[in-house]
């Protein structure tokens, strides 16, 4: 869309930038407009990534949201969400992150897609996508949320980039070949504390499937992958909040660790 | 009959519980300063009975090694329990839903030891060196206390909610496979439900059953070659009513399916 199709949607597209640059949580969109479908969500979500863009930002991947069962069942919906992953969002391993940037920062652990081909959708299926993908790795994702106190539905988060803050990379690549990605056990350590554990099968069955479903769902939208794009398919454990002094350490067998360090 | 519970008649009731399949209140209510010592008297005083009814000893079960476990039972420490032939569960069996009163299954990280092993002094390092092979393992729980609600010395006493336990079809030796990162998916009904790894249980497995060898000390015993020890669950135990179909994925030591039976 433009900022013109919909005052009502450009004007909370620009709430929500706002929201970016005050560090001023807004009120949940859902509570004040609940006619607002999640099609107009992804407007609001596509109308501030054109301002990105149009700030001179490049789109470097994207990321699946509500990939576990518990957090559709929460949300009251059964289909995941995306969000733009741009180049400003990634930050190095082991480089302190300045959590002033962010508004209410969460991580989660995920095996990130580094793709080698191009892939579009509709009709991707499990081979077209492990045929994309160049390899993978280790990531943290850094989560937040524009809307006041997490206190997000469906429309919120999807109007809000999917909640996404971040993520860093781990630097190892493994070829999808050499694991058995749904079988890889992820133990989550913030501060030296194991803090949950899981396996990868928690994306929804493999997060291979969650690169099926976006490849098919942004091929809706006309969106194609380019070689270079990462994706992020969607958290193994519950996300938890980290705050200045933070170390958090995500180590996936058989693919190594990374590990986010916030000041 | 609040004044009347002795280790005797609470080893008799537990038991009769077991064999009638009927739940009770937790003791503790009434016999309110029930020590872990007596409690584990309780649990010695049960083993007697099972052997002198022709059961023989197989291993040892650990408790509430995982946070998950010890949040939801609200009990703070693991636990040591023992196990017999009676409670063996072939695997390709059913659970005998009929031969418990609330049977919930979790995954879990077993051992066959190679070695005797006496505490004190036992480290994870040195426990794992008795270890003689690693395997999947499904136990299948049921507490003796209506809605699973109890304190420590009450589910001790209830030999730590034993029922039975099936193995899986991949033996490993320690030095093939990293415990602490060993994965496995909980699969009911086809859709997986829970994951988690092995660090779920004290950080490692090893460390469950240092414990067990240190506390067995305590007491004068200690862990024999050849027997089996189940390291306590990984993720929370789920129900298999009859229909149910339940699956363990574990990264290298294979799958354990079971289906909720009569």
């Amino acid at each position: 869309m433009t900022q013109n199709d919909n005052p009502k949607l450009a004007g909370f597209a620009e709430e929500l930038l706002t929201a970016y640059r005050t560090k001023q949580a807004i009120a949940p969109l859902s509570e004040r407009d609940a006619s607002l479908t999640i099609d107009d969500a992804y407007d609001i979500q596509l109308a501030q990534v054109a301002a990105w863009t149009a700030a001179g930002a490049t789109i470097k991947g994207y990321k699946v949201g509500l990939t576990s069962q518990a957090m559709r069942q929460q949300l009251g919906v059964d289909q995941p969400d995306f969000g733009h992953l741009t180049e400003s969002m990634f930050y190095p391993e082991h480089s302190p992150i300045d959590t002033a940037i962010f508004l209410q920062p969460k991580i989660e652990p995920e095996v990130a897609f580094v793709l080698g081909r191009p892939l579009s959708g509709p009709g991707v299926n499990v081979a077209d996508a492990i045929r994309a993908v160049d390899f993978v790795l280790p990531a943290i994702e850094l989560i937040d949320s524009r809307v006041a106190n997490w206190r997000i539905g469906i429309v919120d988060t999807v109007a809000d980039n999917a909640s996404s803050g971040g993520l860093v990379l781990g630097s190892n690549p493994t070829r999808l070949e050499d694991v058995d990605l749904a079988r890889v056990g992820c133990n989550l350590m913030i501060d030296s504390t194991l803090i949950a554990s899981g396996a990868n099968s928690a994306v929804l069955g493999s997060p291979i499937n969650a690169l099926v479903w976006l490849a098919n769902t942004l091929g809706q939208r006309g969106i194609a992958f380019q070689p270079g794009d990462v994706i992020l398919p969607g958290s193994v454990t519950a996300a938890y909040p980290v705050q200045s002094g933070s170390v958090v350490a995500a180590e996936f067998a058989g693919l190594g660790s990374v590990t986010a360090v916030f000041a | 009959m609040t004044d009347a519970w002795t280790i005797d008649t609470v080893a008799t009731e537990l038991l009769a519980c077991e064999d009638e399949r009927r739940d009770r209140v937790r003791f503790t209510d009434e016999w309110t300063d029930m020590s872990l010592e007596q409690a584990y008297a309780i649990q010695d005083e049960t083993l007697r009975r099972r052997l002198a009814r022709g059961e023989h000893v197989t291993g040892i079960k650990l408790g509430l090694t995982s946070r998950a476990k010890q949040e939801r039972m609200n009990v703070s420490q693991p636990l040591i329990a023992w196990l017999t032939d009676a409670m063996i569960m072939p695997v390709g069996l059913p659970v005998p839903n009929s031969r418990f009163i609330h049977p919930r299954v979790e995954p879990e990280i077993v051992f066959v030891m190679g070695a005797d092993l006496r505490g004190p002094g036992v480290s994870c390092a040195t426990a794992m060196a008795a270890v003689a092979c690693v395997l999947a393992g499904a136990e299948v729980i049921d507490s003796r206390y209506r809605d699973f609600r109890f304190r420590a010395p009450d589910v001790v006493a209830d030999n730590a909610s034993s029922g039975a336990y099936i193995t899986g079809p991949v033996l490993l030796r320690p030095d093939q496979l990293d415990l602490a990162a060993e994965s496995v998916a909980v699969e009911v009904n086809g859709q997986i439900v829970d994951t988690s790894t092995g660090a779920a249980v004290l950080g490692h497995p090893g460390e469950a059953l240092a414990l067990a060898a240190n506390g067995l000390a305590e007491r004068g015993l200690s862990i024999k070659a050849g027997q089996v020890i189940l390291t306590g669950g990984i993720t929370d135990a789920y129900p298999a009513p009859p229909g149910a179909k339940l699956a363990f994925h574990f990264a290298h030591l294979g799958s354990i399916h079971v289906a909720g039976g009569q």
